[in-house]
């Protein structure tokens, strides 16, 4: 008896000698001095009835206590920034390496399986780089301002913030989303399908305060957005919606924009294709004209069947997808449950989800969960009933125009299958009976 | 610095009129919508960042290059991702061929079959090429650049020298290949709720493709399905 409690007071001093092995060193000094030391002969009371059953116990869960619930914890700034949970650690953005040439000329993808709500977190935004992220020193950074305007500007990231600032919420989609699906069913995956789309609170100053500060001549209709990064990245927008909505960014969900979203700027164009949404900024030039860029012609067109080709396609029409279940998130048996997903539309609000079990014959109309917010992700959510046999979920969601997301069908008979971008059609999901769940299409 | 006086806008005038009164005893209230901040840059400065070029030639520097320059610069920075030929190399983009292919199963979208202007191809060169050096080439050696790959698709004659009279008057083949206004939307899906279609068949699946990275443990690229 004795040697079994000399032997368990000795597991538990090289217990809490481990434990306090992770602490910064103040504490670890008060941790050992009130938990160990000075607390003598009751240290055996508490080993046998706390952190000895850590040593012994199979499990942390009732009737057993934790470990976590016995021990100190790391203090306020042992992550001065704030990393997430180790046991979060899958949660990530991943490529395709298939898709590129080069991951410096690629593209990342949101973990939409894992994310709740509507913001995402900005280590999980979604990136597309046209030659890399640029590592840019704020102080040495500068927007200019020229053109057609009465005053052109050079502005440091301190003018810029002098400026009275707006918040908004919205999405960013890269029309190239699904665009590898246009010809049959290829990836099995949520992220791989879908992750080319996040959504922020993004901060800064409206793009008409800057254009009206610079006095925009009477012939100036468009304004030509550059990025200082490898590419010099380059968009032409049309004054019309440089003045509407579009904002000149410099934070995103609370905190200056991460390097591979355009520290220090980036331009936010509400509801239009992600690529207008010029990182870095350093130039906005105003023109009479567009200036027909590489991005504009080479890329970013979308080619019909007959060999001719839309350009100036801006905006992300009305999407949804179901993200839960999909195929990284299984059905854990029969019974209840809640299918879930986003949806969003690049004209607007989202009216209306309705959601299919049997791959479009019926259809119930889904609950939109608040917020509801316009060019921002919107999440739904309908109650299932799964009986364990195959089911083909859809998702549709009706926007505020009237517009109701095309099915895969409708959209290659109007669009053919070249076009690579913005294709915004029904996901199928197949739930097989073992609650596995597959990427199809319906003919 | 800025002035108030060179700035002869609609809402400046009209703040002007304002301050002149209320200056000498506030001052900053009656600016509002109007801020001022940031420097005007020189011309020099404007010039130095102001690279993009116009379908019509706008902003094309001096300088020129032949086909035969450019096939010598070509090989130096481009053959090793574009191809000796412009046929591309691995996922790097192929820049001749693909004449006619638009409207094929296939289409193979070059500057040759694709893009609509030649100004373009300046403008892209110079600010993004080499892709891992850009903006480290002389203006002739993208003009010569230039003439060689319009020459590679058959566009300009080897005697072709590009510079900026001469690049506005090429005409692309496909040049009035787009519609620049969206005509979307195109498609009109009804919002039918019960019976909407008769039957419902798979026709493709992802499943046992293996084109799928894995979407669980570390970052590894790997293609694990």
């Amino acid at each position: 008896m004795f040697g079994k409690l000399r032997r368990l007071d000795r597991d538990v001093s090289r217990l809490a000698l481990e434990e306090s092995e992770r602490l910064p060193s103040a504490e670890r000094r008060r941790f050992l001095r009130n938990g160990l030391f000075t607390a003598g002969g009751a240290m055996v009371g508490g080993a046998l009835a706390g952190i000895a059953p850590k040593a012994l116990a199979a499990t942390q869960y009732p009737p057993e206590i934790p470990s976590w619930t016995r021990t100190l914890g790391p203090g306020v700034v042992a992550d001065p920034y704030g990393v997430p949970s180790p046991f979060e650690k899958e949660v990530i953005r991943r490529n395709v390496p298939w898709l590129t040439a080069d991951k410096v000329s690629s593209i990342s993808f949101s973990p939409l399986q894992h994310l709740k709500g509507i913001i995402t977190p900005n280590g999980l935004f979604f990136e597309r780089h046209h030659a890399g992220r640029p590592e840019i020193d704020p102080q040495q950074h500068r927007l200019m301002i020229h053109g057609l305007v009465e005053r052109p500007i050079i502005l440091s990231m301190e003018d810029l913030q002098r400026f009275p600032s707006v918040s908004q919420i919205n999405f960013i989609e890269c029309p190239a989303n699904g665009g590898m699906e246009w010809r049959g069913a290829q990836l099995n995956s949520l992220q791989f399908l879908h992750g080319m789309v996040s959504c922020a609170e993004w901060t800064g100053v409206r793009l008409s305060t800057l254009l009206q500060d610079a006095g925009i001549k009477t012939q100036g209709k468009w304004v030509l957005a550059e990025g200082a990064d490898g590419a010099a990245m380059t968009r032409s927008i049309p004054l019309e919606k440089a003045l509407d909505d579009v904002i000149v960014a410099y934070a995103q969900n609370g905190e200056a924009l991460r390097r591979e979203q355009g520290y220090p700027i980036r331009l936010v164009v509400p509801g239009w294709e992600g690529n207008t949404h010029v990182k870095w900024l350093r130039r906005l030039e105003v023109g009479d004209k567009p200036w027909m860029q590489r991005e504009e012609t080479s890329k970013y067109t979308d080619l019909m069947p007959d060999g001719t080709a839309h350009g100036f396609t801006w905006v992300m029409e009305a999407k949804s997808v179901i993200t839960s279940p999909c195929p990284e998130m299984p059905l854990r048996g029969k019974g209840i449950h809640q299918i879930e997903g986003l949806a969003w539309s690049g004209r607007g609000k989202v009216k209306a989800v309705d959601v299919s079990v049997d791959g479009g014959q019926n259809w119930q109309q889904a609950q939109l969960r608040e917020p509801v917010m316009s060019k921002s992700l919107t999440r739904f959510s309908l109650e299932w009933k799964w009986d364990g046999n195959p089911a083909l979920l859809q998702s549709r969601v009706i926007d505020e125009t009237g517009y109701v997301q095309p099915t895969l069908g409708q959209l290659r008979q109007a669009r053919g299958t070249n076009s690579i971008y913005h294709k915004n059609s029904i996901q199928t999901w197949k739930v097989n009976g073992d609650g596995g769940v597959v990427n199809v299409q319906l003919s | 610095m800025f002035s108030f006086h060179n700035t002869p806008r609609l809402l400046a005038s009209t703040c002007c009129g304002i301050l002149l009164t209320a200056m000498p005893v506030a001052g900053s209230a009656e600016q509002a919508g109007y801020y001022g901040y940031g420097e005007s840059p020189t011309d020099e400065q404007i010039a130095a960042w102001d690279i993009d070029i116009r379908p019509d030639g706008t902003g094309l520097p001096e300088g020129s290059g032949t086909v035969d320059e450019g096939m010598a610069v070509y090989e130096t920075h481009c053959a090793s991702c574009h191809g000796a030929f412009g046929e591309g190399m691995g996922r790097y983009p192929k820049l001749a061929g693909g004449d006619g292919s638009l409207a094929e199963d296939r289409p193979e979208k070059t500057v040759g079959s694709y893009w609509p202007y030649a100004s373009t191809l300046w403008d892209y060169i110079h600010r993004a090429m080499p892709f891992f050096a850009p903006q480290s080439l002389s203006d002739d050696q993208v003009y010569a650049l230039t003439a060689y790959v319009l020459n590679l698709n058959y566009i300009v004659d080897g005697d072709f020298v590009a510079n900026k009279e001469t690049l506005p008057k090429v005409e692309m083949p496909n040049r009035d290949g787009f519609i620049w206004e969206d005509p979307r939307p195109v498609v009109n899906n009804e919002r039918c709720m019960k019976d909407c279609i008769d039957e419902v068949a798979v026709s493709d699946s992802a499943e046992g493709k293996n084109l799928t990275p894995s979407t669980t443990g570390p970052l590894d690229e790997g293609i694990t399905e």
